[in-house]
């Protein structure tokens, strides 16, 4: 009886993995065809029209195929073993986060009561793969690029870490999925201040436009990934559309109220992707808007716009909780 | 109105607005492109107007032009009368790798030999393949667009006044002018060879 019901737990937990497994491997093609078909027709382009057939669907399956035929090179001068594990380094955090973010009421691939601390620390790492790439190409492009990925590191990591823990102090837990049920609507413009500078840092941490300085591939040819190509030039691509799906979800989590919405009970998970996709089509519309920030005004969002912001908004989240309850 | 970050909102409105609208891609290959009238595409040629006057080879500011010809007797047509001699094209070629589509040769040549056509699908592998001799030229004739017509109330062509009264000439005793019309056709009509 006790080896039936481990048995059972094993194989629920592998459902879970499973699950997680699929929902990386599908979701950041769907926000790459996204941003594919977007960004063209906000260009008055129509973007991929022939692969798959109908309007292009399969363009990034094509893709994939092109890229696994590439010969894999590593430079001569390059620092092999950190050269070839940095794809890696930077792609497996986002797959690792996704286990902590809940889809709907129970629906949660692993629920973590420090939920928000995990997912932060992890989604550091992400980065630390951009900078090891930068380090190890042996190419001074790559080098410049990964100085301002660390440059960038250290300016955004910490409005990103602030504003998530206003949200945590405002909903007295570090449980992802406790943070969600805590969510009232109201709070949307409670706090309004910590969830825009989340989803700007956040943008930055990503390296997607208008904050892509590190790959800016005028200046810099394309950053840490100048020296990549085949497979692991794809790798550290899907890291970022990895990246822009988690940002999204965890910004659906701790600001959207997750899977809160008409008939949460049944269709929370919907709720939650949709608000997921609003987020990453907002990731696509503002790169296709805006110009790249020069590198000084990155620093001066960060340190001058985005940190006495989210201090403020520490503050005023602080008093609030203070006197409600 | 002005607050800050207006600009950002213009910027997604901009955006926005242009996502929204219908994008004016014409996909190419399956859709024939909308080409201006008198496109410069290829340089197309009457071969029967051409009278070896070799104006357009010595315009030619790219030197593009190859022509070969030779003269043939005509014998004469009346008893004791002189023989005439008259000129026969054997090449003409046009080099499209040198030709920089000036129209020179299309605005100097006496007898409408030349002509734009629109088409434009002539790409070769090889550069030396892209001499065209003059049966492929003549070939492009046939996609050479009528003349656009002209504004209501404007004067007719010189040329065609002076057809008509050369018609109404040479047809006096009892024919009414029959040819005279058929001259505003600058198109593949074979029209009776060049020359005098």
């Amino acid at each position: 009886m006790a080896d039936a019901l481990t048995l059972t737990d094993v194989l629920a937990v592998v459902v879970r993995l499973l699950l997680v497994m699929v929902a990386f491997l599908v979701l950041p093609l769907l926000v790459g065809q996204a941003e594919h078909k977007a960004m063209a027709h906000m260009q008055s382009r129509v973007g991929p029209m022939y692969a798959g057939g109908f309007h292009g669907w399969a363009q990034l399956v094509a893709d994939g195929v092109k890229f696994v035929q590439k010969e894999d090179v590593t430079p001569a001068a390059a620092d092999r073993s950190v050269f070839r594990l940095a794809p890696a380094i930077a792609l497996l955090p986002y797959l690792v986060v996704m286990i902590a973010i809940p889809l709907g009421p129970g629906l949660v691939g692993q629920d973590l009561d420090l939920g928000l601390f995990f997912v932060v620390a992890v989604m550091g790492v992400g980065v630390i793969g951009t900078l090891m790439g930068g380090w190890s190409s042996a190419n001074k492009f790559s080098l410049l690029g990964g100085i301002r990925v660390a440059a960038q590191l250290m300016a955004y990591e910490l409005p990103f870490v602030l504003a998530a823990a206003s949200v945590a102090m405002a909903a007295g837990t570090l449980s992802l999925t406790g943070i969600v049920e805590a969510w009232q609507p109201w709070w949307l413009l409670w706090q309004a201040p910590a969830a825009v500078v989340f989803f700007v840092a956040g943008l930055a941490e990503l390296q997607r436009p208008p904050f892509d300085m590190p790959v800016a591939d005028a200046e810099l040819v394309f950053g840490p990934y100048t020296e990549y190509g085949g497979l692991r030039f794809a790798l550290f691509i899907l890291a970022e559309y990895a990246g822009i799906v988690v940002l999204g979800a965890l910004t659906t989590v701790l600001f959207l109220g997750g899977w809160h919405g008409p008939f949460a009970d049944q269709l929370g998970w919907l709720w939650t992707l949709l608000k997921t996709f609003a987020v990453s089509f907002l990731v696509i519309w503002v790169r296709v808007a805006y110009p790249r920030l020069r590198e000084d005004q990155l620093q001066r969002l960060a340190w001058q716009g985005l940190v006495p912001l989210v201090l403020l908004q520490l503050v005023l989240t602080s008093v609030v909780v203070v006197m409600t309850r | 109105m002005s607050f800050p970050g207006r600009g950002l909102l213009k910027g997604l409105a901009v955006t926005w607005r242009t996502m929204t609208r219908r994008s004016v891609t014409a996909q190419y290959p399956d859709s024939p492109p909308e080409l201006p009238p008198r496109t410069r595409g290829v340089i197309a040629l009457i071969e029967e107007n051409c009278t070896v006057c070799m104006l357009c080879a010595r315009e030619c500011p790219a030197w593009c032009i190859y022509i070969d010809s030779h003269k043939d007797v005509v014998p004469a047509t009346t008893e004791g009368g002189r023989d005439r001699s008259r000129n026969v094209l054997d090449r003409f070629a046009i080099d499209f790798s040198i030709c920089m589509y000036c129209s020179i040769c299309v605005e100097v040549c006496p007898f409408d030999a030349l002509h734009w056509s629109p088409e434009f699908e002539y790409a070769e592998l090889d550069i030396r393949d892209l001499t065209h001799e003059k049966d492929r030229l003549r070939e492009w004739m046939w996609t050479v667009p009528a003349p656009p017509a002209l504004d209501p109330h404007a004067q007719p062509a010189k040329e065609l006044g002076a057809a008509e009264k050369a018609a109404a000439r040479t047809a006096s005793p009892g024919r009414t002018a029959s040819p005279g019309g058929g001259a505003a056709g600058r198109g593949a009509a074979p029209d009776a060879p060049g020359g005098d």
